[in-house]
This record gives C-alpha cells, structure tokens and sequence, in this order.
C-alpha cells in the first residue's frame, strides 16, 4: 500500500498537481503537456470594462480547476473535491487525509504564502499544491512551481485556504480515487478530445474577445491607450500584459510553448506526422509572444513612447493572431 | 525558444525558486529548462511596485489631509480592492466605501473597526490612530 511521494516540478501549479497526483496513483506515462493538453489548457480571453490589479483582464488559459477535471474526466479518473464553511471541518479534513497517507491537491491564495518572495504575494486565490505528510505542526507541502519540497505551519496553512476575494478557495480539497490503468486506447481518444476542445475554443468562442479573435481584440485595444490612458497607465497595462503572459507558471510565451510541447508529444502517442508540424507553428507563435514582451518592454522601460510604437506591438498581436488561427484552422480540418 | 535562450537574469524568484520553461534543444525536441528570471518581466513586476507605493503614498497624504479615512489607506498598503476587504470582513462593497469618510470611520463601533483589523493584519489602535 505505501506509496512513495515524489514532488515533480513543472511550469504551472494545476498542471504541476494533477500530473505528480496522477503518477502517484501509478499513471506514469503522464507529463505536464499532456496534462494540460487533455485539459484543453490553452485559451485567450480579454475581458473588457474589467480592471484587475488596475490593469486589464486578460487570460492566456482556460478557468482554474477545469485542466484538473477535464483531464480525469477524459481519462476516466475519479476526482473528490470538498470545500468548507468551517475552517477547523477543513483543518480535520486535512490532517484526516493526512493521516491516512494520501497526497492530497489544495487551492490556496498566495497573499498569505511565506515561501513566496513578498513581490509576488497578490490576491490571486487560485494556486494549487500538493499535502503530502505532516511533522508535528507543519505540512509537508510540494509545490509545483518551486524546485525543492517545502513546509507550512497549520497556522499558515489555514490561512491560505481560506483566502478571500475573487476565487476564494474556502479550504477547496481534492484529490483523485480509484484510478484505474489507462489504456492506449482512452489517452489516444484524451488526447484527440482535448485538441479538439481546445480548437474550438480558440476558433469558436462566440463573440470577438475569447480565443484568436480576443487577441485582435486586445491590438485594438492597445492602439487606443496612449490616448485614452496616457503614458503612464498605458505602460503599466503592457507591462501587466507581460507578466500574464511571462510569469512564473506559464511555462513562457503565455502558455504556447506548453502547448507546442503537447503537440510533439500527442504526435509520438498518435503516430501523427502533421501535428509536429503545428507543434512548430505555436514555438513560432510562443517566440512572437516573447518577442512582443521585449517590445512592450521597451515601452514601460520608457525608451520608447509614440502612438507609432503602440501600433508596433498591436501588429504583432494581429500577426500572432493569425498565425495561431491558420495553426487551429489546420487542427481543425485533421483527421484523427 | 531555444534552450541556450533561456533568460538567467537576477529577480525576486532568487529567493523561492528557478522557475521551468518549455525551451528547445539542440535536436530540435521540446524539454524544460530553469530559469532564474527575466528582465522584461521583471521590469513590469518593479513598475508595478512602484505604481502601488505611490498609491499607498497618495492614500497616505489623503488621510493625513483629512480627506480619507485608515481604511483608504490599508486598503492602498494591502493591495486590496473592494472585492477582496469585502471578502475578508463581509462588508458590502458601498458599506465600504462610506466607511472611508473619515467622520463615518469616527463613529464605527469597536466590533466593526476588528474585522478592519483583522482583514489588514494590525492592531485596532493602530487603525483607530492611524493619521497618515
């Protein structure tokens, strides 16, 4: 029955979770784009009229928690989750699992975070880690975006799980039960599933500010700051631009090199030639996003300043755009 | 990206961790690779900094000018915006903002000045006292 716990680092927490979980649970062949691939991972989502951080809402994937689900649910992995009024319920629920010996997912908010360096504690309430023993009062806490195993104090722990503010997690436990082999068969047809999910969202998504359209969406958008916002602002909304797109847990260039990444693989698992050379597309389209960053970098660094510069990295934008729709276009028109 | 492309440049992460990138290799084949940062995120991430302690310095002269109430202020030095003190004190968002007015944050009763407190991690004197 003891099964040995073995944290794995990856680029993004919910990926991080799901894939060390997983492998725990004897999946070994899962990798973090696979994860996030099946999950239909990758998104783009600009909302309007909403600030957040006083900076624009944009999202470069798909809603917190669903990777996780569609993964399992693709793989016909059970997932249990719990969420609590009580804070000690949730503290019981806890030391419960702890107790019996099974590695369990927690949503927590990073404000409160102690390993975190004080830059990086905002209100975001949706990072994952893993709980995988206990030593007198503290947790031994694997997270994914860190490179070492790491601890918290119950006091610490409690909370962090109880972070309010959009996406409080309110003590959100989860971790999958009776996971059974999976077979060739059903990670091929994961895999296939999650493509094509992740085609359609991109290409489908009604309305212009989700998928390749809400990209354009956002070069509009950037054409007008200099005038509607002034300098000032209109580099502080670039600059939270990049750090959506660059920041740890993206894996680099807003998530497309994760995808490309699947992409390769899916096209080994599938036996696919044609997906290799979409994979290409997207490290084309990581690299244009990269690019971008250093461009609008340039901007809130304050080298540069004029409408002409705002135009620059809105075409950028648009050529990405296009690139990234004849790339799911493709996807789209495959046979499986 | 190309793996020998990988950013190292110093940032905050220095103090938590490498972070994983998905970067090429020589084969042409998609690996991780670790990076301790990069200048252009950290750049955005200083100016964002920059742009929350002149505003926490703005709410700060705006108490001591007698224009906010400390609850302004915390707000600023929290990093909180409605939603969130409304999440950790169940105050509604336009309870809130009456309670910025400094004659309406006089006259809150203890009770309601330790959920403020609490949800800014001080003491209610500091709170209470707190004149910019």
């Amino acid at each position: 029955m003891e099964k040995e716990f073995k944290h794995i680092q990856t680029a993004h927490c919910e990926n991080g979770v799901a894939t060390s979980l997983l492998k725990y649970h004897g999946l070994h062949f899962m990798t973090e784009p696979l994860v996030f691939g099946i999950g239909s991972g990758l998104f783009y989502l600009h909302i309007p009229f909403l600030s957040i951080n006083n900076g624009p809402a944009i999202t470069y994937r798909s809603m917190p928690g669903w990777i996780f689900s569609r993964a399992c649910k693709a793989l016909g992995v059970k997932v249990t989750r719990k969420k609590f009024s009580n804070e000690e319920q949730a503290a019981a629920f806890l030391d419960q699992k702890v107790k019996e010996g099974v590695p369990v997912g927690c949503q927590v908010g990073v404000f409160n975070l102690p390993y975190f360096p004080p830059e990086y504690r905002f209100h975001f309430n949706a990072h994952n880690l893993i709980v995988y023993g206990k030593e007198k009062n503290n947790y031994l806490v694997s997270d994914p975006v860190m490179e070492t195993v790491t601890t918290l104090s119950e006091e610490d722990m409690l909370r962090v799980r109880f972070a309010k503010g959009p996406l409080a997690p309110k003590g959100h436990i989860y971790f999958p039960e009776h996971v059974q082999p999976v077979s060739d068969e059903v990670l091929k047809k994961g895999i296939i599933k999650g493509i094509k999910r992740t085609t359609y969202h991109m290409l489908h998504i009604p309305g212009n500010i989700g998928g390749v359209a809400g990209i354009k969406y956002t070069a509009k958008q950037i054409r007008k700051w200099p005038q509607k916002l002034g300098a000032r602002k209109a580099g502080l909304y670039l600059g939270q631009i990049v750090r959506m797109q660059e920041e740890i847990g993206t894996g680099g260039g807003g998530f497309r090199f994760l995808f490309a990444a699947f992409l390769e693989q899916a096209s080994v698992i599938l036996k696919n030639n044609e997906l290799l050379e979409i994979s290409e597309e997207f490290t084309k389209a990581g690299d244009l996003w990269r690019a971008s960053a250093v461009n609008m970098g340039r901007i809130y660094k304050g080298r540069l300043k004029e409408q002409k510069d705002y135009d620059a990295c809105a075409a950028m934008l648009d050529q990405i755009s296009d690139i990234e729709k004849n790339a799911f276009l493709r996807l789209e028109k495959m046979k499986f | 990206m190309k793996e020998e492309d990988l950013p190292q440049d110093k940032s905050a992460l220095e103090k938590m961790t490498r972070e994983i990138c998905y970067v090429k290799n020589s084969d042409g084949k998609y690996t991780t690779g670790l990076s301790t940062g990069w200048d252009v995120k950290k750049d955005a991430l200083d100016n964002a900094w920059e742009d929350i302690q002149e505003r926490t310095e703005a709410a700060r002269i705006a108490v001591k000018n007698g224009e906010k109430s400390p609850v302004f202020y915390f707000m600023e030095l929290r990093i909180m915006d409605f939603q969130v003190l409304s999440g950790y004190t169940g105050f509604w968002k336009f309870t809130i903002k009456r309670h910025l007015k400094p004659n309406v944050f006089q006259s809150l009763s203890d009770e309601k000045l330790k959920r403020y407190a609490k949800a800014f991690d001080v003491s209610v004197e500091e709170l209470k006292k707190f004149k910019g």
